[in-house]
C-alpha cells in the first residue's frame, strides 16, 4: 500500500508520485472518473496498475494510499 | 574529433565496459546510455539511484553528508551537532563555501564543528546523557543560537539511541527548536536519501511552527528561494534579480538561511525551486498542505535566466511581468559585451560534466550561451526524474553516465577528448595531470557566484581563464618536443 501523492501537472493530467520508489508517472485511465465516484482500478503511463476504493474525487495535490495490483 | 554518432557512442560504452567481469558489466551497462532527446521517460534507457558496485571507485557521499552538509548545514543561526564520533563532522567542516552574513561563533555557526565525540563507553552505554549535557552546554556557551539540530552519524542508528526523546525534552527546556535528524550514513545509496530525510525533518519539526500565528505581514509578491545553497554567493546573485522585478524574497533555503525564514515559508505565495533533487520533497509537501505552488527555475546563463524570469512572472500580475521584462532588458544589454568578449575564445569547445544534483543539466544553457557544447553529462546521485529533465537539454547521441566510476570516466575522457571537464575535487587532479582543462563545478573552483546575470560574467571569465590558460601546452618537457605542432598534442598524449 504505497503512499502516493497526486497532483495536477501543467498539462492538466494527474501525476502519480511515490517518493520512496522514485516513481512519477501520469494516470492514463481511471475506472471511475466523476466528482462523486472516483478511483477504482487505475493505470499509469508505464503500464503498472493500482487500485483505490472508489471515493469522492480529492482536491489536488493530495496524498492517498493505493493498493498495488499484481499482474 | 567530430561529433559522435549514436553507433560510435554505443561502441564506446561497450569498449569501456569490456574490462569488467560479467556481472559487473551487466550492472554497469544499465547506468551508461546514449542520449535520445525524443524519449519522454529516462527509465527506458538509464538506471539511476542504485547501490554503487563494490570494488569500483565512486564519488558518492552518505546520508549524513546530504543532511548535515547540504540541507541543514547552511542554516546559519542554528547549531548542528554531528552526533557520533568526531571525524564525520571534522572532515566535512566548512568545505562547502556556502557564504553567509554574520559573526561566526556569536550569532552564526556555519563553519564551526559541533560534535558529541563518541568514545567506546558512549557506544556501550549509549550517548543520550552526553547529548543532553552537550545541548545544555551549547546553549550556555552560544546563547544567541536560534535552535539546534542533531545530525546522527552511523553509530546512533546502530546502537539505537532515542534522540527524538532528548530533542523533545531539551526543546521544552530551552524553548527553542531542537530537531533530531535520523540521517545515519548507512541509510540509502548516496547523499540523496539524506536530502529526503532532512526534508522530512523540516516538515515534521519546523514548518508547522507558525501555523496559528498570523502576525507576519504578507504581500501578494512573497516568494521563497528553495534549494539555493549560496555557493560563492549564488543565492545573493539570484535574489537581487527577483527583488529587482518586484518580488519580495521572504526565505532563502538554505544558503545564508535562518530558522525564522524557514518557519515563515508557509506564508509565501510561490516557492521557487532551484535544486530540484534536494528540495522537491518539501516543495511538494508545502503544495499539498498550504496550497503553495512551486516552480523550477534555472539561473545559469542569460538564455535560461530570461526564460526562468518569465516563467516565474507568469504566476503574478502584470506589474511583475513588466518587472521581469525590465530586468531582462537591462541585463541583456549588460551581457552583450560579456558574450562578445568570451564567445569567440570559447566557441565550439566541447565539455563533459559530472556533478551532483542539478548542475549537469542547469549549466548546459550557460555553456551554450558561450558557444560551447556539452557532449557528456552524468549525476553522482540523480534519480530518474533528473535524467528525464536532462535528456531534453542534451544533444542527440551524447553520452549519459550515472554514478560513473573512476575508470569509466577516465576512459570516456581519453576517447572523447573534451576541451573542458567540469566535475569535483576528486577528479580535478587526475584530469589536470592528463593535460585537460578542468573546472570544479561543485565549489566553482573557489570562485563564484555563477547564478544570475552577474554570475554569468564570472562564469564566462572562469571558463576562458581555464581553457585558454597557457599552461596546457607546457605539459611536455621542452627537450622532449620533436617537431612543430607538438603543443596541441598535449591533450591527446594523456
Amino acid at each position: 500500500m504505497p503512499s502516493v501523492m497526486l497532483r495536477k501537472n501543467e498539462d492538466g493530467q494527474i501525476t502519480f508520485y511515490v517518493a520512496k520508489k522514485d516513481l512519477e508517472e501520469t494516470i492514463v485511465s481511471l475506472e471511475f472518473d466523476t466528482p462523486t465516484k472516483w478511483g477504482g482500478d487505475i493505470e499509469l503511463s508505464d503500464g503498472s496498475k493500482y487500485y483505490i476504493e472508489p471515493c469522492e474525487e480529492p482536491k489536488y495535490p493530495v496524498t492517498v494510499r493505493f493498493k498495488r495490483e499484481r499482474v | 574529433m567530430t561529433v559522435m554518432t549514436r553507433e560510435q557512442t554505443e561502441a564506446l560504452i561497450q569498449e569501456v565496459l569490456e574490462v569488467y567481469p560479467e556481472q559487473a558489466k551487466k550492472d554497469r551497462s544499465k547506468h551508461l546510455a546514449v542520449n535520445d532527446p525524443s524519449l519522454e521517460k529516462s527509465n527506458k534507457c538509464i538506471t539511476s539511484n542504485k547501490k554503487s558496485l563494490p570494488g569500483v571507485m565512486t564519488i558518492r557521499g552518505c546520508a549524513y553528508a546530504g543532511s548535515k552538509g547540504v540541507v541543514w548545514g547552511p542554516i546559519k543561526d542554528m547549531i548542528h551537532i554531528s552526533h557520533g564520533p568526531v571525524g564525520c563532522g571534522q572532515y566535512s567542516r566548512a568545505g562547502r563555501r556556502n557564504y553567509y552574513v554574520g559573526t561566526t561563533g556569536i550569532n552564526t555557526y556555519g563553519t564551526m564543528n559541533f560534535t558529541s565525540d563518541f568514545q567506546e563507553k558512549d557506544i556501550v552505554f549509549g550517548g543520550d546523557k552526553k547529548l543532553d549535557k552537550l545541548i545544555s552546554e551549547i546553549d550556555l556557551l552560544f546563547p544567541l543560537n536560534k535552535g539546534i539540530t542533531i545530525q546522527s552519524e552511523c553509530p546512533i542508528g546502530l546502537i539505537g539511541d532515542d534522540i527524538e526523546a532528548i530533542a523533545k525534552k531539551k526543546g521544552k527546556e530551552l524553548s527553542k527548536p531542537v530537531v533530531p535528524v535520523r540521517c545515519e550514513g548507512f541509510r540509502g545509496v548516496s547523499q540523496s536519501l539524506g536530502h529526503h530525510i532532512a526534508n522530512d525533518a523540516v516538515r515534521d519539526w519546523v514548518l508547522g511552527a507558525r501555523d496559528e500565528d498570523n502576525s507576519f505581514q504578507t504581500t501578494p509578491y512573497d516568494v521563497a528561494v528553495i534549494g539555493d545553497y549560496n555557493i560563492g554567493g549564488d543565492a545573493w546573485a539570484s535574489r537581487t534579480l527577483l527583488e529587482e522585478m518586484g518580488l519580495r524574497v521572504v526565505a532563502q533555503w538554505s544558503g545564508d538561511g535562518t530558522i525564522a525564514e524557514m518557519e515563515l515559508t508557509p506564508k509565501v505565495k510561490l516557492n521557487l525551486l532551484h535544486c530540484y533533487r534536494s528540495m522537491n520533497y518539501i516543495s511538494r509537501h508545502m503544495e499539498e498542505k498550504y496550497g503553495i505552488p512551486w516552480v523550477e527555475y534555472n539561473f545559469f546563463g542569460p538564455t535560461k535566466i530570461a526564460e526562468s524570469l518569465r516563467k516565474i512572472a507568469s504566476y503574478f500580475d502584470d506589474s511583475i511581468k513588466a518587472g521581469a521584462e525590465r530586468v531582462i532588458a537591462k541585463y541583456t544589454a549588460e551581457m552583450e559585451p560579456v558574450i562578445a568578449k568570451y564567445r569567440p575564445r570559447l566557441e565550439g569547445k566541447r565539455v563533459m560534466l559530472y556533478v551532483g544534483g542539478l548542475r549537469p543539466r542547469h549549466t548546459i544553457g550557460a555553456y551554450e550561451d558561450l558557444g560551447m557544447e556539452v557532449i557528456g553529462a552524468g549525476y553522482e546521485f540523480g534519480h530518474n526524474d533528473d535524467y528525464d529533465r536532462t535528456m531534453k537539454e542534451m544533444g542527440d547521441a551524447t553520452l549519459l553516465y550515472d554514478d560513473v566510476t573512476g575508470y569509466e570516466f577516465e576512459e570516456f575522457v581519453k576517447k572523447m577528448k573534451p576541451d573542458l571537464i567540469g566535475s569535483g575535487i576528486k577528479e580535478k587532479y587526475i584530469f589536470q595531470k592528463m593535460g585537460i582543462p578542468f573546472r570544479q563545478m561543485h565549489s566553482w573552483d573557489y570562485s563564484g557566484p555563477y547564478h544570475g546575470y552577474d554570475g554569468f560574467a564570472i562564469f564566462a571569465r572562469d571558463m576562458d581563464m581555464t581553457l585558454n590558460n597557457p599552461c596546457w601546452n607546457k605539459m611536455n618537457a621542452p627537450w622532449k618536443k620533436s617537431e612543430a605542432g607538438e603543443q596541441k598534442a598535449a591533450v591527446s598524449a594523456a
